[in-house]
């Protein structure tokens, strides 16, 4: 094993992103993910790759597209609501079909909120701010090592299936420091010479011009296009659900819980065992393409469900969706930068009539 | 007299950027078409085809890979020059120009403009001024003139009610970062002569890594304008270049 360095979060994701071949790194401040620029535009000179302090979060993102467009791997980072100026452009990124990264730190909202840590971005990022049926890939860490991993695998799944990625860390994720091993993650490059814009060439290397274009107007082409990108996106349904299983075999409750928030339910379900109550946890990695199967599966063995987020319980709604059978489901919320503390669990759980412990 | 005949020279013919099959969607009387005739002969004489990106912005400038036997990419509605800044910065030895209107390189895309004029991105922009949203019915823009009639200005432009005219040309021009920036037309054989020779510089420029160069056209909407296009060409010379003055504005 590599050795562990103790580093605050949004340094080990510039880290990443840099060790993940990064090319041009183009944003603007927001707090609290201010590190990750500060990084950037002292390293990315130094390995005479671009940064740009972007005019704004409208000009960073599509600075982003410009830079993907030509097979280069560029990303941008914000946080909530300037990552809410960008949802134009990840639409276009989207209907282009241009690959591109996002890391989005959460703050407290809505509007200009506060700059403590939340969750409160679930839609945002896995709904959408922009117009039409697009899908971003969005992938929650819950450790700085996981961020570390994941950042690595968003620059991956964006080229892969020529679409956004985001990599959704709440403000904790960002701000705190704990031992990260920076691992470099090889998930293999993806070749995208075959639609990178680079000139069309001449005389016997002469090519047809390509286009990457979110307009579709004239014909069916819409039509067309729309039915192409849901056929991408059932396969990246089908093929990168990843999720947490956590002390599930047994279990007549089910929490689900993504991000710095299930490690704290985490640490309330060891408590909540060593008092005998049949408890585990299915964490979503992927917000999108939300793990539907395995809580279908485990809706049919518990009892209950208890959603636990630090927003209005957003996630709750594709718990929801996934459950087929009548089963119970309660949300354990805190709103606009209030911390859930394992102890809020616990009593949760008891309130929810689990006789029996303590 | 028949030996003179049968020899054939040709003096007119498509540029090769244009491709075979265009079908050119604009009114008639739009400056859009000779405008872009005009990029695609000046990418020619200067054999930039084979590593030129083009970027298409949003308006009656939209579909560029209709017309041009050239990589494009699309923007949203002002941001073109970052796109263009991100394909650049990405492929330095690219050439890359933006096309735009006046809706999206003056309007709603000011901003971006004016900062990479500051930057100083070596890159060069085509801006089409009609004075007015043409594709979308003929709305005021920043751009339109006083006492202009659109169809959000049907008593005329009144700056009490609307402003002042925006002339991006001289707000580019005041940025350090840009290296040339012109005010063309196209509503004479002269401005057109004249107007192709800056969209040269402006890509010739840009081969040199000079930095930013700004050319806008002044071209005719007839539709929008509800004007014939004669009128329209007469528009343009006798009333926008008293706002919008003809020149160079900036060579360095």
């Amino acid at each position: 094993m590599a050795e562990k360095v103790l580093m605050k979060g949004n340094i080990a994701i510039a880290k990443a992103a840099i060790d993940a071949g990064l090319d041009c790194y183009f944003a603007y401040p927001i707090t609290p993910q201010n590190e990750i620029g500060e990084f950037m535009s002292k390293t990315m000179p130094e390995l005479n790759k671009t940064y740009i302090n972007a005019e704004s979060e409208l000009a960073a993102i599509n600075m982003v597209i410009g830079a993907c467009s030509t097979g280069k791997k560029a990303m941008t980072s914000s946080s909530s609501c300037a990552i809410a100026l960008m949802q134009e452009a990840i639409s276009a990124m989207a209907t282009a079909e241009i690959p591109g990264v996002i890391i989005s730190v959460m703050r407290s909202g809505p509007g200009l909120g506060h700059i403590i840590a939340s969750q409160g971005d679930y839609f945002q990022a896995t709904k959408g701010g922009g117009n039409g049926d697009y899908h971003t890939i969005v992938l929650a860490p819950s450790t700085i090592d996981e961020a570390v991993e994941f950042t690595h695998r968003v620059f991956y799944l964006s080229r892969k299936y020529k679409n956004p990625a985001m990599l959704l860390a709440d403000g904790f994720l960002g701000q705190m420091m704990e031992p990260v091993e920076l691992k470099k993650y090889d998930f293999g490059e993806v070749d995208s010479s075959d639609w990178e814009l680079d000139g069309v060439g001449e005389n016997e290397n002469k090519r047809p011009p390509r286009k990457l274009v979110s307009l579709h107007m004239g014909g069916d082409d819409l039509i067309v296009l729309n039915n192409k990108l849901q056929k991408k996106y059932k396969e990246i349904e089908e093929k990168e659900v990843l999720y947490e299983e956590f002390m599930m075999n047994d279990a007549e409750i089910m929490i689900t819980a993504f991000g710095t928030v299930a490690r704290v339910a985490k640490s309330a379900i060891l408590t909540l065992r060593q008092n005998g109550v049949k408890i585990g946890m299915i964490r979503p990695i992927t917000l999108w393409p939300f793990p539907s199967e395995v809580v279908k599966k485990y809706s049919k063995q518990v009892k209950s469900i208890l959603d636990v987020e630090m927003n209005e319980g957003q996630m709750a709604l594709d718990v929801k969706a996934s459950v087929e059978t009548p089963v119970k489901i309660e949300i354990l919320s805190k709103l606009g930068g209030d911390v859930i503390r394992a102890r809020d669990i616990v009593n949760k759980v008891m309130e929810m009539n689990y006789v029996g412990i303590m | 007299m028949s030996e003179l005949c049968n020899q054939e020279k040709t003096v007119f013919s498509r540029p090769k950027t244009i491709k075979e099959d265009y079908d050119y969607t604009f009114c008639a009387g739009c400056g859009h078409g000779v405008v872009l005739r005009l990029v695609a002969e000046c990418i020619d004489e200067l054999n930039l085809q084979k590593d030129t990106i083009a970027v298409a912005s949003v308006g009656c400038s939209i579909c560029l890979e209709k017309y041009y036997d050239l990589d494009v990419v699309g923007s949203s509605h002002g941001r073109a020059p970052c796109v263009a800044t991100g394909v650049k910065r990405a492929k330095p030895n690219k050439i890359v120009f933006t096309y735009q209107g006046d809706g999206d390189a003056a309007t709603i895309g000011m901003n971006e403009t004016i900062h990479t004029a500051c930057r100083g991105e070596n890159l060069t922009t085509i801006c089409i001024n009609n004075t007015n949203f043409g594709m979308t019915g003929g709305q005021a823009s920043a751009t339109s003139i006083i006492g202009q009639k659109t169809a959000t200005t049907p008593l005329g432009r009144d700056p009490k009610l609307f402003g002042y005219p925006l002339k991006i040309a001289e707000m580019v021009a005041m940025c350090e970062g840009s290296c040339y920036v012109a005010r063309c037309g196209v509503f004479n054989p002269k401005s057109i002569i004249q107007t192709k020779a800056a969209i040269k510089k402006a890509f010739e420029n840009q081969i040199a890594k000079k930095g930013f160069s700004f050319v806008e056209v002044l071209c005719a909407c007839p539709t929008g304008w509800k004007m014939s296009p004669v009128e329209s060409m007469k528009f343009i010379e006798n009333e926008i270049t008293k706002t919008h003055k003809l020149g160079v504005f900036k060579d360095t």
